[in-house]
């Protein structure tokens, strides 16, 4: 990465013109991906992104510049747009003194993905297709296709507070996706793993059950029936589920939409906004899940935060610019896509706590309704908490018993009212394996994300049958 | 212009005997004002460029690309193109395109206007937009982001095949999300303007657009379940549209995935309904003289009097299909190899008016915006279940808001259920035109 001497230099020109913080973001980025389909590895690429992203603060304005020249020069002119941008006039230089803070690792990769041979790579793709078109009920599939993606993305912070921090981010990602065909017509089912580790994820990775369970999720829903349409009780199985709360309370409770009152929990830390059994957790040092670093893109260490305790609202997530104006500390969740982006409130590893209610049980005491065993994504409206959530794999409940497979369909539902209505969490807590990708502001970053079985006393579902 | 050709030249020249191989280099620049509250919170400029490096040997593909036009880092680039093509599977289809004699389109989608708009004329359309939607309507609490951006983009494309195309293309928006109120309710509503020049942008527009949409949901409750007709708003046709150019793509009809396998010369929609995607019109937001392999882009009839007439193709799927490519690849800029898609689809337009269209269907619901497109919707199923806001319509015209319900049926019944295509065609951001869409028995959850 960069030298402290051309970081400082940068960032006395940032402030040049005036100007009340001056940061630079250097990223340097490779991936390298995978991806087999109709049989075929089809493609193997490669990438490589490189440069620094430069942000000057002035009041309440915020002017940013990025650029892949990393030479002193390429950094001055990014420095000056920014500064620019910002339009600082007080004028005056002022000397930055950087002083490095070592971050903690949660998680430290073993097998970075550039020194594992691209044929071990390929040779997993291979693996999968066999074993999805080879399980049981297996004539059906139809189709399949897997994929495996790895990055490693360096990163180096420095700020007019002279804050220096550097970390190294590996993520591993693999997934297999299958197509089965029947007299109901076609169907698809997916199973991927993801974590901030490198090449040693697979270490006792049941890569043929991954591609296994993609193929039997496809199966299975080619015996599904519509969906229910309308409001009725829905569990909710342990791990996937959890898009649930990034959905309902996770974005708004990002202090950007809370400075802006464009969120229903505005000014509602201290009060009940869920039932007592949710205790929600956002945590960027959770060991190697999918959303876990060292340092957030702002350079502040993650941090563990608790959001909703025993129902009450605790406390929000806060990125540099919003906690600055808040006078109080980030709380680690300044992130961005790349250094061409802006930072802003993201989440990381978000997660309910686990109740003590047996899982099965809570599924008996459920005379009739959904039970969603796979969840795909969400999208959620902040300002009015309406937000909707997909199942992937989901099945009728029927007297207490988990019966018939449902076709894909979106819930949804209003985030407060949601939280209000948990009436049952049971003790078994899981991550979530999968990997998400969180979307904002044309922004995408990886999230993870948890939960144990818990139980809605109604939603609406959005199916056809009546 | 001239140094991407050259240097996208330079590297396809690097193709070695029995290589083929394919450069394409970009460039854009934007800008992007965000106002808040009278203040600008934040302003962006900034260029990126880079380089995608396609090799295909022995019948196997390899892909890499960098965010960097350092000679060196284009070396190091096409190494590891070469290098990943040495681990796929070979397929006889691959092989990169190869000059059809199909002249492109003549475009202009540059305006030499925007690189000489000044910082400050952005700023105050983006202030200016903020101004008019907080005095549009009492109602409006605040403008969560007012937002004004441009950009500028250049590409080259060329092969060791004998492709050579370049493209350039400019584009800005002003877009606004009010957030209105009235007692405890609060609703959120976007109005937008794009164009290829700042005097494309239409402010008051904008403006109206926000209030209207935001205003009119307030006091919106959730109703009851039903079955009912849905004349979706142009721009959910537009999402539709794209949802289902999906299911019309040839790579995955021939893979497989696609609900219109070995349906050509089927009906599968109502006689009404007419889709083509047309790059070629200069209208359409996503018009190119060329796709992402440099072949020219061309009209294709996709379903005609709802009689499905063929899929889209580029050069590898057309191969294995036995037909010629489509003009149809696409690509997410540098950073992939190209695949297949559509990019300015539209529906031939109907007769009525959307005030015409809900006379006569007197009862059913008028769907403002969609929610979990990403979720709800399986183009390989057809399963579509999506979250909706909107107004109800009665005895023909609008009366109440509602919210939190979703709208549901399959991408094969809605085709067949349309019962009215509207006369209000407009081209709007993304690979489609918007257009007023009536289509009955659709099922409506709620409470």
């Amino acid at each position: 990465m960069l030298d402290p001497s051309v970081l400082q230099r940068a960032l006395g020109t940032a402030l040049a013109t005036g100007g009340d913080f001056a940061e630079v973001f250097v990223e340097d980025k490779r991936n390298s991906s995978a991806r087999l389909d109709d049989r075929k590895v089809e493609e193997l690429t490669s990438g490589r992104d490189r440069g620094a992203g430069i942000r000057v603060v002035v009041g309440d304005t915020t002017g940013f510049a990025h650029t892949s020249d990393l030479s002193d020069d390429g950094l001055r002119r990014a420095a000056e747009a920014a500064a620019a941008a910002a339009r600082g006039g007080g004028g005056g230089v002022r000397a930055v003194a950087l002083t490095a803070t070592p971050a903690r690792r949660p998680y430290q990769a073993r097998v970075r993905p550039e020194d594992v041979a691209k044929a071990k790579k390929v040779e997993l793709l291979l693996r999968a297709d066999d074993a999805a078109r080879s399980g049981p009920g297996a004539g059906a599939i139809k189709q399949v296709s897997a994929g495996y993606a790895d990055s490693c993305r360096r990163i180096q912070v420095a700020n007019s507070e002279g804050l220096l921090a550097s970390d190294e981010v590996v993520r591993t990602r693999f997934g297999v996706s299958a197509v089965a065909v029947g007299d109901t017509g076609m169907q698809t089912g997916y199973e991927g793993v993801a974590r901030t580790m490198g090449f040693e994820i697979f270490d006792g990775l049941d890569v043929d059950g991954v591609a296994g369970r993609a193929a039997a999720r496809a199966l299975a829903k080619l015996a599904a029936r519509p969906a229910p349409s309308g409001k009725v009780p829905v569990v909710i199985a342990a791990g996937r589920g959890a898009v649930l709360f990034h959905e309902a309370c996770g974005h708004g409770l990002e202090a950007d939409h809370i400075e802006k009152q464009s969120s229903v929990y505005h000014g509602r830390v201290g009060e009940m906004v869920a039932s007592p059994h949710v205790t929600l957790v956002d945590d960027g040092t959770m060991g190697s899940e999918w959303g876990a670093f060292a340092i957030d893109d702002e350079g502040r260490p993650a941090q563990r935060n608790v959001l909703i305790e025993n129902g009450m609202l605790t406390d929000y997530m806060w990125d540099l610019l919003r906690s600055r104006k808040a006078t109080r500390p980030s709380s680690g969740n300044g992130r961005r896509q790349s250094y061409q982006d802006l930072p802003m409130v993201r989440m990381t590893n978000t997660y309910l706590l686990g109740g003590t209610e047996d899982p099965d049980e809570i599924v008996r005491q459920t005379p009739h309704g959904v039970y969603v065993a796979s969840m795909g994504g969400g999208q959620v409206t902040p300002a009015t908490g309406d937000f909707v959530f997909g199942m992937t794999e989901a099945y009728l409940i029927e007297n207490g018993e988990i019966t018939l497979p449902l076709r894909d369909a979106n819930l949804i539902g209003n985030g407060p009212e949601v939280l209000r209505n948990i009436d049952a969490v049971a003790g078994d807590f899981a991550m979530a394996t999968g990997g998400g990708m969180c979307g904002k502001n044309g922004q995408s970053v990886p999230v993870g994300m948890g939960q144990p079985t818990l139980r809605i006393t109604g939603v609406t579902v959005g199916g056809t049958a009546r | 212009m001239t140094r991407l050709l050259e240097l996208a030249t330079r590297v396809a020249g690097w193709a070695r005997d029995g290589e083929q191989v394919e450069a394409y280099v970009g460039r854009r620049s934007d800008t992007d004002v965000v106002i808040y509250g009278g203040e600008i919170e934040s302003l962006s400029s900034a260029t990126s460029e880079g380089v995608g490096i396609r090799v295909i040997a022995d019948g196997r593909q390899g892909f890499a690309y960098a965010g960097s036009l350092d000679l060196s880092v284009v070396e190091e680039t096409m190494a590891e193109a070469r290098d990943n093509a040495a681990f796929a599977t070979p397929d006889e289809y691959l092989g990169l395109a190869v000059p059809d004699g199909v002249a492109a389109a003549e475009l202009d989608l540059w305006c030499d206007d925007l690189a000489s708009f000044p910082a400050q004329a952005k700023i105050d359309l983006a202030l200016d937009l903020e101004r008019r939607v907080k005095a549009g309507d009492p109602r409006i609490r605040s403008v969560e982001s007012s937002n004004y951006g441009d950009g500028a983009s250049e590409s080259a494309v060329v092969t060791s095949t004998g492709m050579s195309a370049t493209a350039r293309r400019t584009g800005c928006h002003l877009s606004a999300y009010a957030l209105a109120g009235e007692g405890d309710g609060t609703q959120t509503g976007g109005g937008y303007s794009v164009g290829r020049g700042p005097a494309d942008l239409d402010v008051e527009e904008a403006a109206a657009d926000a209030v209207e949409r935001s205003t009119r949901l307030l006091g919106a409750r959730k109703p009851p379940s039903a079955r009912l007709t849905v004349v979706l708003d142009r721009r959910v046709t537009t999402t539709l549209l794209a949802v289902l150019s999906g299911t019309l793509n040839g790579e995955s009809v021939l893979k497989g995935r696609s609900l219109f396998a070995n349906r050509v010369g089927e009906q599968v929609a109502v006689d009404a309904l007419t889709l083509v995607d047309d790059p070629t019109n200069p209208d359409a937001y996503g018009a190119s003289p060329f796709d992402a392999e440099g072949l020219a882009c061309r009209r294709n009839e996709l379903i005609r009097d709802g009689v499905l007439q063929g899929f889209v193709y580029n050069t590898h799927a057309g191969r294995r299909a036995g037909v010629a490519s489509t003009g149809s690849a696409v690509r997410g800029g540098f950073k992939s190899a190209p695949g297949v898609g559509c990019r300015a689809l539209s529906l031939a337009p109907g007769p009525e008016s959307q005030a015409g269209i809900m006379a006569r269907v007197g009862d059913g619901l008028l769907v403002q915006g969609i929610s979990g497109v990403h979720s709800g919707v399986n183009p390989v199923s057809g399963d579509f279940s999506v979250g909706a806001e909107g107004l109800m319509i009665r005895d023909g015209v609008l009366a109440e808001p509602v919210r939190e319900i979703t709208i549901a049926s399959t991408i094969q019944r809605m085709l067949r259920d349309v019962v009215a295509v509207g006369n209000d065609l407009e081209w709007l951001p993304g690979a489609a035109a918007g257009v007023t869409l009536a289509i009955a028995d659709m099922s409506m959850s709620g409470a």
